[in-house]
């Protein structure tokens, strides 16, 4: 059963030998800041979960982080 | 006397919790909470000045924090670096592990923090500085800064340090040569060892290989359009009456939560009892950190077939990798049950 990871300490992850991380943007509020509005939130966190989804699929070969546009 | 420069985090100076943890790093001359204990005990040294730095600052915008640190110590000369200790706190473990290395590599001086063995930062870290295998509490303060100032006080002396087993801190990975009092060549040693191998007795290699804890990687999901997903977290997030009572640090339990009827989580119904940072920005929406609302879109636009009904929760602070892996294990468990073919895990 694949896992992806979303977490901001993207070292302690790698560390702790998570397979497959998607970085998020802070420890208190993972997926949306709160001094943004609530649509660049939502945006962001639907991106970032997008990719989340689309890394299950991914076939990997080794420890990936993959890359986010927001 | 040897001067010396101790970094510690905002708890530790008394600034603050977690709502203090995006502090940025400052300086004061002296020494400052744990910082005395070491100044009552260091005969080489005193802390000339202390760094304090908030843990969040750190973890989030390391370069920037490190670069500031650097700039506060631009005018002061120092012969050694001490940070923490920082028991089992990771994130502040963490910190002390990059301010010692960045400092090791820029100042080419000695630097020793402490941790506990379970925080993540000895594996990170343990490689490029002595970190002391200290307490998991600050309970352990004054025995873990006697460690660290003990053999502080040899290298500022000038004096050499013994192996990492003797000093008590962990293995750095680094090769000496030591004279044997009693002289055995290898060879000897090596047939030795091989001797009771055979005989299936105990021996002792002398290069240890370290391993590093990689499970394989799963087969990945072929059609998302029809597979089952299931949201968990260590990010503490519960029903607001937390029903399983799970604890707000050094965790043991975990607990499901129905969210098949509602679109998103609502604040005021759901909120986060993880102790371990400032919890205003999750407790005003929780889709910060379980995020329902856009799971709910992708399964109305079809780009995954189902949402598990539930979603599974935990605290990540200070909760052992011992029982984080029992909690895994048995959260894994039902997840194979309800036939999930894949998982988002949203730490904090």
């Amino acid at each position: 059963m694949p896992v992806v990871l979303l977490c901001n300490l993207i070292p302690v992850a790698i560390t702790v030998g998570a397979n497959k991380i998607v970085p998020t943007i802070s420890i208190p509020y993972p997926l949306g800041d709160p001094s943004t509005p609530m649509s660049v939130q939502h945006k962001l966190r639907k991106h970032r979960v997008g990719v989340a989804l689309d890394a299950l699929t991914d076939d990997a070969k080794e420890q990936t982080v993959y890359r986010v546009k927001i | 006397m040897k001067k010396v420069i101790h970094y510690i985090n905002q708890f530790f100076a008394g600034i603050g919790g977690e709502d203090m943890a995006d502090q940025k790093p400052e300086i004061r001359e002296g020494a400052v909470g744990p910082g005395l204990a070491f100044n009552g005990m260091l005969k080489n040294g005193q802390i000339t000045h202390t760094i304090i730095c908030g843990d969040n600052y750190m973890g989030s915008r390391t370069e920037e924090a490190v670069a500031e640190i650097f700039d506060l110590l631009k005018d002061i000369d120092y012969d050694m670096l001490i940070a923490g200790p920082a028991f089992q706190a990771g994130r502040y473990g963490v910190a002390c592990g990059t301010i010692c290395k960045a400092v090791a590599e820029e100042k080419h001086i000695p630097v020793i923090t402490s941790m506990h063995s379970e925080n993540p930062g000895v594996d990170m870290f343990k490689a490029f500085m002595p970190i002391f295998k200290g307490g998991d509490s600050a309970a352990n303060m004054k025995k873990d800064v006697k460690a660290m100032a003990a053999y502080a006080d040899k290298i500022l002396a000038g004096e050499e340090g013994k192996s990492a087993e003797e000093e008590g801190y962990f293995g750095r990975g680094i090769r000496h040569q030591v004279w044997l009092d009693e002289p055995v060549t290898a060879a000897d040693r090596g047939v030795d060892m091989l001797i009771r191998k055979l005989n299936n007795e105990p021996f002792q290699t002398e290069l240890v290989i370290p391993r590093k804890d990689v499970v394989p990687i799963a087969e990945p999901i072929k059609d998302l359009s029809k597979a089952k997903i299931a949201l968990v977290t260590t990010g503490g997030i519960v029903p607001v009456d937390n029903p399983d009572h799970i604890q707000s640090a050094s965790a043991t339990r975990w607990g499901r939560y129905k969210i098949d009827n509602m679109d998103r989580l609502q604040g005021g119904e759901f909120k986060t009892i993880h102790a371990g940072f400032d919890p205003a920005a999750a407790d005003e929406d929780p889709n910060r950190i379980m995020p329902l609302d856009v799971m709910k879109e992708y399964l109305a636009e079809g780009k995954i077939g189902a949402l598990h009904p539930y979603f599974y929760s935990t605290v990540g602070t200070g909760t052992t990798q011992r029982e984080a892996s029992r909690m895994g294990q048995e959260i894994y468990k039902c997840l194979e049950e309800d036939h999930v073919d894949g998982v988002l895990l949203v730490s904090t």
